[in-house]
């Protein structure tokens, strides 16, 4: 049997919406909570790479980058099927924006292809909490790799990989070689739950830890004080106001369309 | 000593709700009002794995244990009733008994799909005249050739007239033994078999989206192979797969007064008489702290039960403490919806809010799978009484 290829899914812990949650620091928006998880976007991409998995000779590595508890987004994705996990955990790492993230995972993409190969690498579409979209072109930039993004449908034909991307206006075809890095959407399929089988069989893959020395980065390189966009200020939303209640005595049509023109409705 | 489920369960209890309140709980309601058995629901939840949980990897299960049976039918009981005893009879009642009993070849034939939720089987104990009573069974299988010939009739069977019932095992009387009891084996029943009909479904007070049918068999032939196991063994057997089926029905039990408990608690938070929440007055407030109480005895009872089982103890403690947890789990349940009916007020009776849902479905808990009488024979027998 030849070597199977090797996907690697680049997945988030991210808070749950659901939560209670803060903001960590005065001077950034990562957000604090009791409870995270892998986040719902990042679902579809390591749906994506199992059922490739499934169509024979892919093998599934997830990797993740962020604190201790980030390893919950590692397990969800081996309870769902995925076969190794990498953790790239690192005090110095707090803090870090996008473009620290991107250096980051550069990093540890080369780590991985040194040690056995990297035949696609598959993100989500965005984040589910910063929600930016930028890792995926970033991660290509650095790599040098082809970027494809958006895909709504996968298919992977020998060295090819070749996606469907739905615009309101078109919809594209594109092709690309492998290795490349594709992000893909949340029309691209229906993610699955773990099953008991899956939860019990999770306990036993490996997951590897990296540090930011084993990846060969100076943690002055990262963290907030190395960050490009710093945070100046983050304030609450102010609560909701009451409401305007108009009481219509014959001219409430002319008092809705006064208000809607004030507040730049219509 | 530790009263703690694994991480693992923890984790698989985290899925099954995730998946419970996205594909059940929005639907509930109406597959209620509408007496709807939602076939694609039992397709999702196959593929979940739910009804494959104790069943070996060689027929598509994982191997799991009771207690993860537990885990699935508390979480899927606690938004619905109805699926939870599908999800229930189908593992207890449809795959145990061709697990435990079945030849290789009964269970090469029936138990992919079944453990696929592609295919659901019945168990078809109680009659017309045998109910609590089960052994006084009156269908007859008489072996003429190479097939049983069934005559008689099966009263209130649980997924036995679904689109996608592949068969029901039933007990019958196949022979007399010396001392002129009846011999009672096991049959398995495909459905379709010509002179097996399914009846139209009850009309019930609960459960409106579990598939219940009698039955009828005249003159029903099937192979002589679809005998179950060894003849003669039908009535240990059923007595045998009973005993893990009531800890699951505990566990659905506490599924429900899960649910109780958490409405009840959001409800005396939110609903204002006499300018305060209704939680402030003790006269609620005690009635919640109660349903807390039934809680977590019920659910220590069932997990304990259901570890008894796993853990290979012997027979007769299994059997003991399923018929506790039952009992208890079962009895706490019809109260708990009633008070949760209760601290809902008028809401309570409104079809509105799922309270009066479970309130109707709770009650055959109490009866379905062993009466509570029935359970405190066992158990007064288990502690060797006399009694009859
Ligand atoms: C919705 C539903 C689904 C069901 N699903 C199935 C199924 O899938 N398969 C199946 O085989 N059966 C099924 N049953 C049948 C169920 O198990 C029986 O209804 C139950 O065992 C009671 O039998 P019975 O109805 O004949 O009541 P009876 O046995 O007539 O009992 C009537 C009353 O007498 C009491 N009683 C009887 N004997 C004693 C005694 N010795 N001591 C004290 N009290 C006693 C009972 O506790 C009860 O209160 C189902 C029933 C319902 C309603």
């Amino acid at each position: 049997m030849a070597e199977p290829r090797r996907v690697l899914v680049l997945v988030k812990y991210v808070p749950d919406a659901a939560g209670e949650r803060s903001f960590a620091d005065a001077d950034s928006t990562t957000v604090r909570t009791t409870e995270g998880l892998l986040s719902e976007l990042d679902e579809y991409a390591v749906e994506e790479a199992l059922s490739l998995a499934e169509s024979g000779g892919w093998e599934v590595t997830v990797a993740t980058m962020g604190p201790e508890q980030a390893g919950a987004a590692i397990r969800k994705a081996l309870q769902m099927g995925a076969d190794a996990g990498i953790h790239i955990s690192d005090e110095a790492l707090h803090g870090t924006d996008a473009l620290g993230t991107s250096a980051v995972l550069a990093a540890a993409v080369r780590k991985f292809s040194d040690e056995g190969g990297c035949d696609l690498l598959l993100c989500g579409m965005a984040s589910t909490d910063a929600g930016m979209s930028v890792i995926p072109a970033m991660l290509a930039e650095r790599l040098g790799l082809p970027q494809v993004s958006f895909a709504s449908q996968l298919s992977v034909e020998g060295d090819t990989v070749r996606i469907r991307r739905d615009s309101e206006t078109a919809t594209e075809t594109i092709e690309s070689r492998l290795p490349a890095v594709v992000s893909v959407t949340d029309q691209i399929n229906e993610p699955r739950y773990p099953s008991f089988k899956g939860i019990m069989a999770a306990k036993k893959k490996p997951v590897t830890t990296w540090s930011l020395a084993d990846l060969g980065i100076e943690p002055a390189e990262v963290g907030l004080a190395a960050s490009w966009s710093p945070v100046t200020e983050v304030s609450k939303r102010p609560p909701r106001g009451q409401g305007t209640i108009i009481t219509d005595d014959g001219e409430g049509g002319v008092a809705l369309a006064e208000f809607l023109a004030a507040e730049k409705f219509i | 000593m530790s009263f703690a489920l694994s991480e693992e369960h923890e984790a698989f209890r985290a899925v099954v709700r995730e998946f419970a309140e996205a594909e059940i709980a929005p639907h509930a309601a109406r597959w209620d009002r509408e007496h709807h058995f939602p076939v694609e629901v039992v397709a999702r939840m196959g593929e979940l794995g739910l009804f494959g949980l104790t069943a070996p990897e060689r027929f598509g299960g994982s191997g799991g244990d009771l207690a993860s049976l537990c885990v699935a039918i508390e979480e899927i009981g606690r938004v619905d009733q109805s699926m939870g005893i599908t999800l229930e009879a189908a593992v207890g009642l449809g795959i145990n008994p061709i697990l435990r009993f079945g030849t290789e070849a009964q269970q090469q034939r029936w138990l992919p799909d079944l453990v696929a939720g592609r295919a659901l089987a019945g168990f078809g104990l109680t009659e017309p005249e045998a109910g609590s009573d089960a052994g006084a069974t009156r269908t007859r299988a008489v072996l003429e050739a190479d097939e049983w010939v069934i005559d008689g009739a099966k009263q209130f069977i649980t997924n036995s007239g679904s689109a996608i019932t592949s068969c029901v095992t039933i007990t019958a009387r196949t022979g007399e033994l010396p001392d002129a009891s009846p011999e009672i084996s096991a049959i398995i029943v495909p459905s379709g078999t010509p002179g097996f009909t399914v009846e139209p479904a009850y009309d019930k007070l609960g459960w409106h989206a579990s598939d219940t049918h009698p039955l009828t068999f005249a003159g029903a032939r099937v192979p002589v192979g679809n005998l179950l196991g060894e003849r003669g063994k039908g009535f240990s057997q059923f007595l045998a797969t009973l005993d893990d089926g009531r800890i699951a029905i505990a566990a659905l039990a506490v599924g429900a007064i899960a649910a109780c408990l958490e409405m009840s608690v959001r409800y005396a938070g939110e609903r204002v008489a006499f300018g305060v929440p209704i939680g402030t007055k003790q006269g609620v407030a005690f009635q919640v702290a109660d349903l807390h109480v039934m809680l977590e005895s019920s659910r220590l009872l069932t997990y304990r039960a259901a570890w008894l089982r796993d853990s290979g103890r012997p027979r007769a403690e299994v059997k003991q403490a399923a018929a506790v947890a039952k009992l208890h789990a079962t009895t706490c349940a019809v109260s708990a919806t009633r008070v949760a009916t209760q601290v809902f007020g008028g809401y309570g009776f409104i079809e509105d809010y799922p309270v009066a849902r479970f309130y109707r479905d709770a009650k055959i808990l109490e009866i379905g799978e062993g009466t509570s009488e029935v359970q405190r024979v066992l158990i007064a027998r288990g502690l060797g009484l006399p009694v009859e």
